[in-house]
């Protein structure tokens, strides 16, 4: 291989795998929706139950395939923007395999029930230690590739990238601390509310660095690239980057409200929650206001509209969950399915539309082509996403916020007015609306694979040459 | 010094370097970097064509 070229080769096997992935974990999804409204898709199999089968979903979605699409895009956009070609291919090719393997790892453990119990951090801690390493040299190759940049500036996508991989490690790290009673069991180092608020600082850090960072690294690179103009504020960037990572980390104790948490810490996690509106709007308006003057361009452009669309979910998103930290408004939202829609206006909306956005950017120039297969399969993907995107979570947010009054409604004596099964009956029209949507997403990833099938096969693989930096850098 | 002091202070000086962040940010001594910068995504690669073909005036 020629080192004079960048290396593709890592970007397109995580692109490929990130479209795989996509599939598979939409489709767990699609069948766990179905189970809720016809429980007997789990055919009395332990493996196939819901509550085995719902990790599977979140851990496929946000690790295999947004982490997938981290991975692709980090390697792509750095090496593209620091004019070099990445630190090392084998550490690269490490990575790659270490993150499939984990994977597998994770599809294997999940439905046998082997779990941790942490939301978002099931995985048992064999599987942790793998991803710490495989995540420490993911961080060399990055890190590394910035270190022998050619060009005098870091760009504003590396500094979110940067940023998503250091937090990312620090939070794994922390929150999978655990002594082990045997290969596939341990207890966690912290107990009682110390455990929780340690699982939340996690969990809601994953949101804000591996689900929002990172993707807002995608958004500040291919964006710009997409619409062939600069950001809109590149000054507006550096201030949203360092207001962002300093909130974020504090927004956790936001899932414990009206928990054994102490009071203060709770008030603590909705104030800069309510303070994250400021810098989360920034960064939507600097990625949607780059196309200001050039419009016309959404309007034959589908990759466009898929990133500008999942910008506006990403505004939306990020001004409900602010909403919903507030404490009077989460004693209505809390355990109901306001808040699956909620998670899916940011996993669909903003995470999904602008990895795919990317990924038709990113594609046919790894495989030495001027666009994709079809840009009217795009078109078609877009459609089908948004409408099942705007479908699920509308049903989300209708059945969220029934079931949050059916629940506190009272009688005069003080009685409860619902049976929580009154709640659960009254569900089912909107479960049935939430699973056609997961269904159009899911049929949408799947046009996506035929065109990228058709873009892939046509030239075949090609290693773009390394750019020299213009004299102006 | 005591804690609620302590908590302050460090109240106070995370404004100061806020405000100063932006200053900093907003200066026009960035201006040029800045710009530089932001070129960095677009000066890449063959050009490629994803709009509809023929759609774009």
């Amino acid at each position: 291989m020629n080192s004079q070229a960048y290396n593709d080769k890592v970007v397109r096997q995580f692109s490929i795998m990130t479209v795989v992935w996509g599939i598979v974990g939409m489709l767990v999804g699609v069948i766990i929706a179905a189970q809720l409204m016809w429980p007997a898709l789990n055919f009395d199999l332990p493996w196939l139950s819901y509550a085995r089968l719902r990790p599977l979903h979140t851990n496929a979605v946000i690790f295999a395939f947004g982490g997938s699409a981290l991975m692709a895009t980090a390697f792509y956009v750095v090496q593209r923007t620091c004019h070099a070609r990445l630190f090392s291919d084998g550490l690269a090719a490490f990575v790659f395999w270490g993150w499939q393997l984990i994977i597998v790892a994770a599809a294997v453990t999940l439905p046998l029930g082997l779990t941790q119990g942490k939301e978002y951090a099931e995985l048992i801690w064999p599987i942790d230690i793998a991803i710490a390493l495989v995540w420490v040299a993911f961080a060399v190759v990055f890190f590394g590739t910035i270190a022998k940049r050619t060009v005098k500036h870091i760009y504003v996508a590396n500094w979110f990238y940067g940023a998503f991989i250091l937090t990312v490690a620090l939070l794994h790290i922390v929150n999978s601390l655990a002594i082990p009673t045997s290969l596939t069991h341990s207890y966690p180092v912290y107990a009682g509310a110390v455990d929780a608020m340690v699982q939340w600082w996690y969990g809601h850090n994953a949101v804000g660095f591996f689900l929002t960072a990172g993707f807002l690294g995608m958004m500040y690179y291919f964006v710009p690239k997409q619409a062939e103009r600069p950001i809109y504020s590149y000054r507006l960037s550096v201030v949203h980057f360092w207001a962002l990572i300093s909130i974020y980390m504090w927004a956790g104790p936001h899932h414990l409200h009206y928990s054994a948490v102490p009071d203060w810490a709770q008030s603590l996690g909705m104030v800069f929650s309510l303070i994250l509106l400021a810098p989360s709007w920034g960064g939507m308006i600097n990625g949607i206001m780059t196309l200001s003057g050039a419009w016309h361009k959404l309007r034959n452009d589908p990759i466009l509209k898929f990133m500008i669309v999942s910008l506006s979910f990403y505004g939306m998103s990020t001004f409900e969950g602010p909403m919903m930290s507030i404490k009077t408004v989460n004693s209505l939202s809390h355990f109901t399915d306001w808040t699956i829609g909620h998670v899916h206006s940011g996993a669909l909306g903003w995470v999904a539309m602008m990895t795919v956005g990317a990924l038709y950017c990113l594609i046919p120039r790894l495989y030495g082509r001027t666009s994709m297969y079809s840009v009217k399969l795009i078109d078609i993907h877009f459609w089908t996403t948004t409408i099942g995107v705007v479908l699920y979570i509308a049903a989300m947010w209708i059945a969220g916020v029934m079931q949050g009054l059916m629940w506190r409604a009272t009688n005069d004596d003080g009685t409860l007015t619902y049976t929580f099964i009154e709640s659960l009956n009254a569900t089912y029209p909107y479960y049935f609306v939430r699973l056609l949507g997961g269904v159009l997403v899911l049929g949408g990833m799947f046009i996506m694979a035929y065109n990228t099938w058709k873009t892939a096969t046509d030239k075949g693989a090609v290693d773009n040459p390394v750019l020299e930096p213009s004299p102006a850098t | 010094m005591d804690i609620e002091t302590f908590r302050g202070v460090m109240t106070v000086l995370i404004f100061v370097a806020f405000i100063g962040m932006w200053l900093w940010a907003w200066s026009s001594r960035r201006r040029k970097d800045f710009n530089e910068a932001a070129q960095l995504p677009l000066a890449e690669d063959p050009p490629v064509n994803n709009k509809e073909s023929g759609a774009e005036s």
